[in-house]
């Protein structure tokens, strides 16, 4: 594990497309909020509808914001084609855009409404016409106020565009949120660090440029904007070289599987002399269907996952039927590759503390219906909303006290603390081992099988290079194998690995 | 000094704004021509349509009947840019622009035309409403009012109009500033050979400086003096009510001071 100083160099590629993500998003916001501030000026109907739209805007949490423009472009594509991105730069930027007009339409609209009637009389009384005293008099007087709103929007831009990695657009977020899942301190440290100074000197920036437009300094106003154009410019230099043709993006999910997985095929790719890149801290629903519209093209998912949330599939055929179905679904519906099962399971699994399993006596689900309604259950956040719960609570009548949600990594802390009595663990995690959780047994068969997939998206689907450097993938990770990577990079000792080290770790244990 | 073409003409002008008349009375506009060269004063109380009708000239309100006729043309017909170089404009809020030095206010009206005003004529201009041409190059929150005032009569110079058109141009200032600024615009509009409309509340101000007294209230004109008839009795119970504030002050000025006769 590097610390912060040795991690901080690497993130020049990140914040280069945080700073052109954030510098897109506040231009942007600026074209529509300053004609709408002029248009507002002169009718309060609209005044009030655009400030009352913005801040309705703002009501909405920047997350939720980031992740709804996804559906939406999916169902533009309709209309706009298949070339349409759902995923990354595209949503990123109309989310932020969204975000950052409030504070800039406000102090706009507050500024026109605020000019000395006076100034406004004698521009109509020296004979300008309306552009221009709009141009001459109302803009260089609003000035100041309209750019102490930019500085605003600019610090919220920024802050907000950490989460824009969640839709798999890279920034300074990718490794907050990857350092989460880790529980790489240093990591999420850095990218907060890099964030909140990127924040800082945007706002200083910006700040000198204020006080240069209200003290009427052009230095410090054309100072200020130079700066800023140069640090935008330095940005979009550093990510150049992105315009190649596109590499193989690879997806990970928000856990560590994922990220170690993702890490694996990467390498193998590369070996193979393919130009890779990796989408991480994506949502579970999102990688599905940004694979399928090719944002992605290269996910690990579970045989459970796909047939019970995407194919709305309640019913359990057993383990080999199920796989055949989804394979045959995913070329047909989606145009989506199964290239082949890795070899291990990633199931739900309930979990408990042997002592607290041993004094309830508790060994199975079914043992649970007693019990259960003095007890509080953990899950992932998506948990509670998934078919498998629903039918797990219906198979076997189950009904506890609380249901809390608790990001994956937590979830074992959360036993362990007490806080949660079971929990949906993962079959595949190596804390289940570690901590010698007691995993109760599904006599009914209610959950059903999680074999991990690996998915082509339609645009690498018939690459037989792709598929060849992945072939030996397929099959051979058995559960331990995948457990002990997993708690190589989760566990908080000396003994820690990145991902990355833990993928190598692993590839090597498969003889790769 | 009156000649057979005014150079303005107000022609039944009624202004409304909703329920309110500001302008007219009954149905009636007002009706009136200004001689060239005169320097007319438009007296009122708040609310008698004064400021209106004035504004009605440089088309800063649109009347909602009649017509108003600069030079035989309707001014609504010319355009507000070239009008308004022809005519100047002066009021009690000044309305410098803040982030214009003193000699870009002075400078505005040409640019606007696309005309650049060099140097000499922005000091010339400043020496006209006796302001130091150093002036030129402050910003204007480091004048004082009566400075302020002074850059704004330059300002409305500046385009060398016609006609000098201000609503209550000296309201804001202090007595002495008030009388010397008065005096001084007088003074140009002599050499100048203007024409100026002045809209003020103040009789004495305006039968001091003008020579022609028009006085408004409810909308209607209800007198149309020289200062000397008005002293002498003229223009009827609304325009007396006026005069009389000013002769009393004077009465009781010259009562104090034991003085015998009084004059204007």
């Amino acid at each position: 594990m590097g610390s912060i100083w040795d991690i901080l160099p690497g993130l020049t590629d990140k914040l280069a497309a945080h700073v052109v993500l954030a510098a897109c998003a506040i231009g942007l916001a600026i074209l529509i909020a300053l004609p709408m501030a002029v248009w507002a000026s002169r009718s309060p109907l609209v005044s009030r509808l655009a400030l009352s739209l913005a801040s309705l805007v703002q009501t909405i949490p920047a997350l939720a914001l980031l992740a709804l423009f996804f559906p939406l472009l999916l169902s533009l594509r309709s209309v706009f084609g298949e070339g349409l991105p759902t995923l990354g730069f595209l949503p990123a930027l109309m989310a932020l855009t969204l975000y950052a007009l409030l504070p800039i339409l406000r102090n706009a609209v507050t500024a026109q409404a605020n000019l000395d009637e006076g100034v406004l009389e004698a521009a109509d009384g020296v004979g300008m016409t309306k552009w221009q005293k709009l141009v001459l008099v109302e803009a260089p007087l609003s000035a100041p106020f309209i750019m102490a709103g930019i500085r605003t929007a600019s610090v919220w831009t920024i802050g907000a565009a950490t989460l824009a990695t969640t839709i798999g657009q890279p920034s300074l977020g990718d490794p907050i949120f990857a350092g989460l899942q880790t529980q790489n301190w240093a990591l999420v440290l850095a990218g907060c660090l890099a964030s909140a100074g990127l924040a800082l000197a945007a706002d200083n920036l910006l700040w000198v440029i204020e006080v240069g437009l209200a003290r009427r300094k052009r230095w410090m106003t054309f100072g200020g904007m130079a700066i800023v154009a140069l640090g935008i410019l330095a940005a979009l230099w550093g990510q150049r070289s992105e315009d190649a043709e596109r590499p193989i993006v690879i997806a990970a999910k928000q856990f560590s599987e994922q990220y170690i997985l993702a890490q694996l095929i990467g390498s193998r790719l590369e070996a193979a002399g393919y130009r890779v890149e990796y989408r991480d801290g994506l949502g579970s629903a999102v990688v599905h269907s940004a694979v399928a519209a090719s944002s992605v093209d290269i996910s690990v998912d579970y045989t459970g996952t796909i047939w019970a949330n995407f194919m709305k599939r309640a019913d359990n055929p057993g383990r080999e039927a199920v796989y055949e179905t989804i394979r045959e679904w995913e070329a047909r519906q989606n145009k989506v590759r199964v290239l082949g099962r890795l070899g291990f399971e990633n199931a739900y699994a309930f979990a408990m503390r042997p002592d607290r399993a041993k004094a309830l006596g508790v060994t199975s689900l079914a043992d649970l219906v007693g019990e259960g309604g003095s007890l509080t259950v953990g899950g992932d956040p998506e948990f509670f909303e998934r078919p498998e719960w629903l039918a797990v609570r219906d198979a076997y009548g189950l009904r506890f006290g609380r249901t809390r949600n608790f990001a994956p990594t937590f979830m074992y802390d959360a036993l362990r603390s007490g806080e949660a009595d079971v929990i949906s663990a993962y079959t595949s995690d190596g804390r289940i081992a570690a901590d010698r959780l007691v995993v109760l047994a599904d006599p009914k068969g209610a959950l059903p099988s999680y074999d991990a997939l690996l998915l082509l998206s339609p645009r690498i689907a018939d690459d037989p290079g792709v598929a060849a450097a992945l072939q030996p993938l397929l099959g051979a990770i058995s559960v331990e194998a995948m457990r002990e990577a997993n708690y190589a990079v989760d566990r908080e000792d000396a003994g820690k690995l990145t991902p990355k080290q833990a993928a190598e770790a692993l590839a090597k244990k498969l003889g790769l | 000094m009156e000649t057979a073409s005014p150079l303005l003409r107000f022609d039944g002008v009624i202004c409304r704004f909703g329920e309110v008349t500001a302008v007219g009375t009954d149905g009636v506009g007002v009706s009136c021509d200004l001689a060239r060269g005169s320097f007319v004063a438009l007296v009122g109380a708040s609310g008698s349509g004064k400021s209106t009708l004035l504004k009605t000239v440089n088309t800063l309100v649109e009347p909602t009947g009649g017509r108003v006729l600069f030079g035989g043309e309707d001014v609504t017909h010319l355009k507000p840019a070239r009008l308004r170089r022809r005519v100047g404009y002066v009021f009690q809020g000044i309305g410098l622009f803040p982030h214009f030095s003193v000699a870009e206010n002075i400078a505005i009206g040409p640019r606007l035309a696309g005309e650049k005003l060099p140097p000499e004529r922005v000091a010339e201009l400043l020496e006209l409403v006796e302001l130091d041409p150093v002036y030129a190059t402050r910003m204007p929150d480091e004048l004082s009012g009566g400075q302020r005032q002074r850059v704004g009569v330059a300002r409305a110079l500046a385009g060398g109009p016609e006609l000098l058109i201000m609503d209550e141009p000296f309201g804001a200032l202090d007595p002495v500033t008030r009388d010397a600024l008065g005096r001084k615009v007088r003074e140009l509009h002599e050499t100048l050979g203007l024409t100026t409309v002045m809209v003020t509340h103040d009789m004495a101000e305006a039968l001091l400086l003008a020579d022609r007294v028009l006085v408004m209230d409810k909308g209607a004109l209800v007198a149309d003096e020289t200062p000397r008839a008005l002293l002498a009795g003229a223009g009827g119970t609304v325009a007396q009510r006026l005069v009389r504030v000013p002769r009393e002050q004077a009465e009781q000025l010259a009562a104090l001071e034991g003085l015998e006769e009084s004059g204007a």
